[in-house]
């Protein structure tokens, strides 16, 4: 290689922005662009569901009531014990799981952004506050609280996703404190301050799109957390309650049925799995897409 | 380290665990319903006595000062009595911590059999076919909704094959070593999945971290043996920012595995409470969650301290 083609391929990597970066990254990543293509898909699948699918996920069909049927051309997952359409059930399923996820995750990063970026910017009194009371949270078994909660509100579905997100902004809050010490000294800020800029806007305007990578990151893998906890209550019966269909709660109803209809319990379970499992490679993937030290 | 921060930091438990205490107790008290609900719509129990039971049980203070009496009589250790079985909570409690740390203990020593060996082969061994079927399995492992594979799990090994026992700590009247293994193996196998999954990423990247460091190509250009190299040198510095994780997994295991337990009608504290949760069991409830936030914050405090210990270039001022 010459020195002028050295001296093109360094001017290019200055000039490529975060974006066109990121994304050539991000095209590295194999197992996060799988990620991506299987979220679309079941994105897809879930908003279309209606059209997609004959059935309605509580049609019966009476003449297969009492035993749940095996998967054949007319129901490809097979029909429950009360004669309804498992994968109509299934993707009104994951319209509910996806959405509680995904909301979960925002209310959560909402939070612990907020917090987060209180606490850095304003340090003092407030960081001290605002972190004291993070401490306490996280010194709390999380996991119990957000049962026993659900057992005793018997949440409706918005109830249920602030319950879920509002128990797990800790972790970004932490997070975005520590992006905000870190550039609140910043020359850029200084100069916003200089020109009268508020403390909303430097905040806001200034320091967040600079700490948005981290951010990104943590909300994704949070999608994956909500989605898991929220099948989990709903198995338990403490979360989206029946005849509404959830992973979690087409779970209960199955598992009376290992003996005879095993099928039945595999295919919701395979279903949260392979999005959850979507969710982490996307996260790892957007890591390394937007890490700027790398 | 000295002996001014140790006390520092161990006074500072203190008003942390006050402000769980605080959260948890309004938490639970101020959700609608209560432990008298279950009598509300008994017709032989009347209003009156209703009234009265609400009395005897200290439900019909105002609510701060029920919190005060609470606190007090929680740190002197009288942990009252559960309302649902009238048992003291604290012998209750004692007997579901054995189950629990029996469970809890077998998978942490399975987990960490497993996980250490396999994250740092995995990282011995980076970009080869190993490695990836190594990370995806991982990746599995810590996107697996844990309910639903030990509904699968129970449904081959204790439905279709019969090879296992489905649930239960032991037969009844047998309970021997082998019938104790052979109930075990399942619920441990799975609380084991998640930390197998996450340890061995998480010692993975740690030793490729250490493995990139200076004082590596030091060790090697002064002619040490790969093995020496990898094992004196990385292997033991790798270990130290392990050591956080499997603590924080650790303390968990207190609070009692609510899931797994509750699948495998496990009698320990996370089964505890779910049943103290049906009755609203006050009194339960608040000590089983106090125990496991208390555990919480003390593995916190020992891994600082055992941090300082291995590794010498942490000290605190």
């Amino acid at each position: 290689m010459n020195n002028q083609s050295l001296e093109l391929k360094a001017t290019k990597a200055r000039d490529e922005s975060f974006l066109a970066r990121a994304i050539r990254r991000f095209k590295k990543h194999r197992l996060a662009q799988f990620g991506l293509v299987m979220l679309v898909i079941l994105g897809l699948a879930a908003i279309f569901a209606p059209i997609i699918s004959v059935y309605t996920f509580d049609g019966q069909d009476v003449a297969l009531l009492g035993q749940p049927t095996a998967p054949n051309f007319r129901h490809l997952l097979g029909t429950d014990q009360l004669g309804r359409d498992n994968f109509t059930r299934i993707l009104h399923g994951a319209r509910v799981s996806l959405l509680v996820g995904l909301s979960s995750a925002l209310i959560a990063t909402f939070l612990g952004t907020l917090i987060g970026a209180l606490a850095g910017f304003y340090g003092a009194w407030v960081d001290s506050l605002l972190m004291r009371l993070t401490d306490v949270v996280l010194s709390i078994p999380i996991l119990p609280l957000v049962i026993a909660l659900s057992g005793f509100l018997r949440p409706s579905l918005p109830l249920l996703v602030l319950i879920i997100g509002g128990l797990g902004w800790m972790g970004t809050a932490r997070l975005v404190r520590g992006q905000f010490l870190s550039l609140r000294n910043t020359d850029y800020v200084e100069a916003s301050k200089a020109l009268g800029g508020s403390n909303s806007r430097i905040m806001f305007r200034h320091i967040l799109p600079n700490a948005i990578g981290p951010i990104v990151v943590s909300t994704t893998l949070a999608v994956g957390g909500a989605i898991i906890l929220e099948s989990a209550l709903s198995f338990f019966g403490l979360g989206v309650q029946p005849p509404t269909p959830t992973w979690g709660n087409l779970l209960t109803g199955s598992s009376d049925f290992l003996e005879t209809a095993p099928w039945l319990a595999a295919f919701p379970g395979l279903f949260i799995l392979i999005t959850v499992l979507s969710v982490n490679f996307l996260g790892d993937g957007l890591r390394d897409a937007l890490d700027p030290r790398l | 380290m000295n002996f001014s921060y140790l006390t520092r930091r161990a006074l500072v438990t203190i008003p942390l665990l006050l402000g769980v205490s605080l959260i948890l107790f309004f938490v639970l008290h101020l959700a609608p319903g209560g432990p008298t609900d279950v009598y509300a719509d008994n017709p032989s129990v009347s209003p009156a006595a209703l009234e009265n039971l609400k009395r005897e049980l200290g439900l019909d203070q105002p609510l701060p000062l029920q919190y005060v009496r609470w606190l007090g009589a929680f740190a002197r250790g009288e942990w009252g009595f559960s309302i649902r079985s009238g048992q003291p909570v604290l012998e209750t409690a004692l007997e579901r911590v054995v189950p629990t740390l029996f469970l809890g203990g077998t998978s942490f020593v399975l987990a960490l059999l497993l996980a250490i060996p396999l994250g740092v082969f995995s990282a011995l061994r980076r970009y080869t076919a190993s490695d990836y079927v190594f990370t995806i399995v991982s990746f599995l492992g810590i996107s697996m909704p844990i309910f639903w594979l030990a509904l699968m799990l129970q449904s081959l090994f204790a439905v279709q094959l019969r090879w296992l026992p489905s649930a239960g700590l032991e037969t009844i009247g047998d309970g021997g070593f082998l019938d104790r293994l052979r109930h075990i193996i399942l619920p441990a196998s799975l609380l084991a999945v998640v930390n197998i999954a996450s340890w061995g990423r998480f010692v993975r990247s740690s030793m490729l971290d250490v493995l990139g460091l200076d004082y590596i190509r030091t060790a090697r250009a002064k002619g040490l043996s790969e093995r020496l190299v990898t094992y004196r040198h990385g292997f033991r510095n790798a270990l130290i920012p392990v050591v956080t994780i499997i603590a924080l997994d650790f303390a968990g295991i207190l609070s009692g595995a609510v899931i797994t337990e509750t699948i495998f009608a496990w009698p320990g504290m996370g089964r505890l409470f779910i049943e103290a949760m049906n009755g609203r069991d006050y009194p339960v409830l608040m000590a089983l969650l106090m125990i496991g936030s208390v555990a919480l914050v003390f593995t916190n405090l020992l891994t600082d301290l055992v941090y300082s210990l291995i590794d010498p270039r942490i000290r605190y001022e």
